[in-house]
């Protein structure tokens, strides 16, 4: 379903040290620093499949995701999914998949969450019935019942994510990209958004891929582990192989995080 | 072709209508706004009112002619700035990260970025430019005839694509740097207050850039010529459809902005 191979990726990044005259300095002669964002990464990911994807913060977890759903062009390696080349067909591409940014919101704030549904229809020129359908699943799994007429603003961020999580369904996406979906949810919320995840690729055999700091995700959500750091791939494996360094998640990754000296 | 223009359009009225009703739900802020641009531009029109108090005419150009000229290129603006808002607000769309959302939906990301804003609270300035265009029309002794009406038409494409196409450049700027991008008021805001008084009096050089780089005089000093009855020639009276051809650099900026945010992310 995935796949990628040697993929790099470098940003150039614009450098200067504090104080108001370095400031002024920058201003005409600015100092660049190149940033290996991917560095030769490879993998592959089959169809239905759950896949964790973990790593410290700038590890590149955000660039595969963007090179993935077709925002990024990779400076070098070939990417398919799904037999496409996402940064080269971009619509075709993007009809397909689902994206959900935990941190930054779909949902038109002032008006009711339904209407935001029915500009993606719109968008995404979903037919009528496979509309209403997916609007009626999606309704009673995620609970919307109470929350469709209500704008987002007066929603809580729980009662949010899930009405976010919907909309990225709607159009019966193959894949699923959950970008830190459980970012600041209280305990009930983060159960029923697992809940719905797992229940999501079981159902409708959707590709999902992951990526979070809540070592508890990982624990309820995938069997698959891809662990990133500095740009390279550390470690593609399972739940079991992160457990046998003791049964603390957290203090596990840590220590990972540590030994391969990526913690910089 | 014809199926998939049917479909933005369609798209794009969806967007509207979001925007309207989330203005409604903010009524009070929303006729302030509205009134706060109807005075704005009433105390430009004071200016011109005063102005032509004491001097009576503007090289050659009368109070009447004056009120015809910035009535039509009010309206221009105003309509601009009501649906192609979304462009003027990019820069920060593009600093929040929303881009990448538009980039994972199968639309054109002009659609979107388009359809992301719709500044209704416009009708207010639009409503000044109404007026003005009337008393400018009844009262600037113009014979009205076929040709004319369809030379005001073509002004007000001409304008708009103008207008469109500087908050296009802004919106495509922004993809290289976020920093200093107010200087484009100067086109922006500036076309529209230069644009009270036809483009001729500021003399030459302001003439040939206005002609040659930002194509601003052939939406509005030479069809001006025309409906004055100055010249005759036709080509005065088409200039505004050769402005069109503006939105073709802007089109292209556009696309190397893209490119360039998608090798960069940022």
């Amino acid at each position: 379903m995935i796949t990628m191979e040697h993929v790099c990726k470098s940003y150039k990044i614009a450098k200067r040290n504090a104080g108001f005259g370095e400031a002024c300095k920058s201003l005409f002669h600015r100092k660049y620093e190149e940033i290996q964002a991917l560095n030769d990464v490879t993998f592959s990911i089959l169809e239905g499949e759950m896949v964790g994807y973990i790593g410290p913060n700038g590890a590149g977890k955000s660039s595969t995701i963007k090179i993935l759903s077709g925002i990024l062009t990779p400076d070098k390696g070939t990417v398919f999914v799904d037999g496409r080349i996402p940064y080269k067909n971009r619509i075709a591409h993007v009809r397909e998949i689902g994206v959900v940014f935990g941190q930054r919101s779909q949902l038109w704030w002032d008006v009711p969450v339904i209407d935001s549904f029915e500009l993606l229809k719109d968008i995404y020129s979903i037919p009528d019935s496979m509309y209403r359908t997916n609007l009626e699943e999606l309704t009673e799994r995620l609970q919307l019942q109470e929350l469709l007429r209500s704008p987002a603003r007066q929603l809580s961020l729980g009662q949010r994510m899930r009405c976010e999580i919907g909309a990225s369904l709607l159009h019966s996406p193959k894949i699923l990209f959950l970008d830190e979906p459980t970012i600041g949810l209280d305990a009930v919320s983060k159960l029923s958004v697992r809940d719905f995840i797992k229940q999501q690729n079981k159902l409708h055999k959707t590709t999902v891929i992951l990526t979070t700091h809540d070592m508890q995700d990982i624990e309820a959500l995938t069997r698959r582990i891809i662990h990133i750091g500095k740009g390279r791939i550390l470690m593609d494996g399972t739940l079991e192989d992160i457990r046998q360094g003791g049964e603390n998640m957290d203090e596990t990754i840590a220590e990972l995080y540590r030994s391969y000296d990526i913690y910089t | 072709m014809a199926d998939r223009i049917k479909k933005s359009v369609g798209l794009y009225i969806h967007y509207v209508s979001i925007h309207v009703r989330s203005v409604m739900e903010y009524k009070t802020s929303f006729w302030l706004t509205v009134m706060g641009q109807f005075f704005m531009s009433f105390n430009v029109f004071l200016g011109i009112f005063f102005l032509f108090q004491r001097f009576h005419q503007v090289e050659g150009f009368t109070y009447q002619e004056v009120l015809l000229c910035y009535g039509i290129v009010l309206m221009e603006f105003s309509l601009a700035e009501m649906y192609a808002r979304g462009f003027g607000e990019f820069p920060g769309m593009v600093r929040r990260g929303e881009f990448d959302r538009v980039l994972v939906r199968p639309r054109s990301a002009v659609l979107q970025v388009l359809g992301s804003k719709f500044e209704l609270s416009r009708i207010g300035r639009m409503f000044q430019a109404v007026v003005m265009f009337f008393y400018g029309v009844f009262k600037s002794g113009v014979e009205w005839n076929f040709l004319k009406i369809l030379t005001v038409l073509f002004m007000l494409l001409g304008g708009m694509a103008v207008f469109t196409g500087l908050f296009w450049i802004l919106a495509s700027l922004s993809f290289f740097t976020l920093e200093g991008l107010e200087f484009m008021n100067v086109f922006t805001h500036g076309a529209s207050e230069y644009g009270k008084y036809p483009i001729g009096i500021y003399g030459n050089k302001i003439l040939l850039f206005t002609t040659f780089v930002i194509p601003y005089a052939l939406v509005q000093y030479y069809p001006l010529l025309y409906l004055l009855g100055r010249r005759t020639h036709w080509i005065y009276m088409a200039a505004p459809l050769l402005a069109l051809l503006f939105l073709v650099p802007c089109g292209v900026l556009w696309r190397f902005g893209v490119k360039h945010y998608t090798s960069s992310g940022s």
